[in-house]
């Protein structure tokens, strides 16, 4: 059975198929990395400071992960189009607009569990730090030290957020791929909705499979990072 | 110290990675993007073209037949943003496409009227079928009226499924219930707010009715178990079932950052004798999709202006009827 699923390439062949896996890792590899180095500095200084109504920024956050991603798409597309706000930017069905819907969406998600694990560093090790002459930005880094595995998690939650969504960058993206089968704006999620339509599903199947693939092996990438900081640790 | 230095070179160098990474990847995945960037002598705009177009022009796979030659003959990138006939015409009125090809010319004309689209052309049609399961439940087959077999459907209380997305066949359907004077509503009437193909397959699957433009139909024919039940008018169906297709370029004097050359190079392109020759000769399963209907040595000015514009308001519909009635005679062979 998978000879035949083998052979159910989509139009386009592996040139359709690498080029799709190009944008997707590209929009959301940098989607995450983007939100990563926003979300950590707000992570830490909301996890280091006490300050009134912390509790429902922290609330905030924890809904934003379950923020619709169509939702999401509807509005960063109101503000990037040419009648929107943002409109002189030109970047409505662009690889742009998908990484800022992308970006939207994985900062909640990677604010909130590295949130956790800033939070879940033990006090004693920041005063600790402090004790021994640091300044804040010392103190900073021996927390993310501490909490390292919990962001490499948050991280990989993120990315896991992002590159298995579809209904934003369906609408923001606009689900473009140049007549020479090279794709601008579609990604493995928003191709399999197009397989989906024409009724092909053994070629949306190889696709998903594709996808689960990258996902794995982010993953695997990523439990290999921490199994190795743990042996660091202990060694 | 000494730590904290390296630290800081590791987030540098892996910022410069994942900036490498993404440039390296776009040179690769998007070549077109580079012409975007850098407008030269010689180019046409900013050398793209972003086309909203129904997914029945796109999921039968004529538009990727013939965009290689557009693009080849003026060098122009073409994007083409598949999507019902509605969420075209709004991408469009937004600004954020340069021309679209549609299938709807009530709204096309509401369009036009509000002054977003200029330059409209009739470019091919074709004609809407109804399918239907093999077991036939509601005794439509060979029904020669489309608002009789939409009444036989409400009557029997045939599973129907609806396109519900605002699109130009959804459309259509509307004004066949609206003219068999039916209000589908009930669970037979199922909306689902899916493409062209989508729907199809969720009606074979259902056993469902559905209204189906002939070009997706086609196309789609060996993966789905539905049969014509009432044919359009290409093969002496009712002319209610008429699917003329128009394309038109976004006004520029509403967003003046609108590729407008390269809209009008597309729809100069559509309506050449060479793309309507590509049009007529592209098959699917062995069958022509779209009859090409931009060429005709009489004049043929209700194709530019909407309806309404002139005085003869009242009797325009009717003569669009005929209108499409003589497409049919003249433009299509004998033998279809």
């Amino acid at each position: 059975m998978f000879f035949q699923l083998q052979l159910q390439l989509p139009d386009g062949g592996w040139t359709y198929v690498v080029s799709i896996i190009l944008i997707s890792l590209e929009v959301s590899l940098t989607a995450v990395g983007l939100s990563t180095l926003f979300s950590l500095p707000i992570a830490l200084f909301v996890g280091f400071t006490d300050f009134p109504g912390k509790h429902i920024v922290t609330a905030v956050i924890n809904t934003g992960m379950g923020f619709p991603s169509v939702v999401v798409g509807l509005l960063v597309l109101m503000l990037l189009s040419n009648s929107g706000p943002l409109g002189t930017f030109d970047r409505a069905f662009t690889p742009q607009a998908m990484i800022a819907s992308q970006f939207v969406l994985a900062t909640p998600v990677i604010m909130s569990v590295s949130l956790s694990a800033v939070e879940s560093v033990e006090q004693s090790v920041r005063d600790a730090a402090f004790a021994m002459g640091g300044t804040d930005l010392d103190v900073g880094i021996v927390v993310i030290k501490e909490a390292r595995y919990g962001i490499v998690t948050a991280v990989l939650a993120g990315f896991g957020r992002a590159i298995s969504e579809v209904g934003s960058i369906l609408i923001v993206g606009g689900n473009i791929v140049f007549s020479d089968g090279q794709s601008y704006t579609r990604t493995l999620t928003t191709a399999i909705t197009v397989e989906a339509r024409q009724g092909r599903y053994e070629v949306g199947l190889v696709l998903g499979t594709i996808l689960l693939v990258l996902v794995l092996g982010v993953n695997w990438l990523g439990s290999w990072i921490r199994s190795k900081g743990r042996g660091e640790r202990s060694a | 110290m000494q730590r904290r230095t390296f630290l800081c070179a590791a987030g540098v160098s892996s910022l410069a990675g994942l900036a490498g990474c993404s440039r390296s990847q776009r040179q690769t995945a998007g070549q077109g993007q580079d012409q975007g960037e850098t407008p030269g002598a010689g180019q046409i705009g900013d050398g793209e073209l972003v086309l909203a177009t129904t997914t029945s022009t796109y999921d039968t796979g004529l538009l990727d037949a013939i965009h290689p030659t557009f693009e080849e003959t003026y060098g122009i990138t073409v994007k083409t943003i598949p999507k019902g006939t509605g969420a075209s015409l709004r991408t469009a009125r937004d600004g954020d496409a340069d021309a679209i090809l549609v299938h709807a010319r009530n709204a096309e004309d509401q369009f036009m009227q509000d002054g977003f689209g200029v330059n409209r052309r009739d470019v091919m049609f074709n004609d809407f079928v109804v399918v239907g399961p093999e077991d036939d439940p509601a005794g439509i087959d060979g029904t020669t009226s489309a608002t009789d077999a939409f009444v036989k459907i409400a009557e029997t209380q045939s599973t129907f499924v609806s396109r519900g997305d605002d699109s130009g066949t959804n459309k259509k359907e509307l004004v066949v219930w609206e003219a068999a004077g039916v209000d589908p509503s009930g669970e037979w009437y199922r909306e689902v707010g899916k493409g062209m193909g989508d729907t199809l397959v969720q009606a074979s699957q259902t056993g469902a009715y559905t209204l189906a433009d002939r070009g997706t139909y086609l196309s789609m024919r060996d993966r789905i178990d539905l049969a014509i039940r009432v044919q359009g008018p290409l093969r002496d169906g009712p002319v209610i079932l008429k699917n003329p297709y128009g394309v038109m370029a976004v006004n520029p004097a509403k967003y003046a950052d609108v590729n407008y050359q390269a809209a009008t190079a597309y729809i100069g392109f559509l309506t050449s004798p060479q793309g309507q020759s590509m049009i007529e000769g592209y098959t699917a399963n062995g069958s022509q999709l779209f009859f090409p209907n931009a060429l005709s040595e009489e004049p043929n000015f209700e194709q530019f202006v909407p309806q309404g514009y002139s005085t003869q308001q009242a009797n325009a519909l009717s003569t669009r009827d005929k209108q499409f009635r003589y497409w049919v005679e003249n433009e299509m062979p004998a033998d279809y």
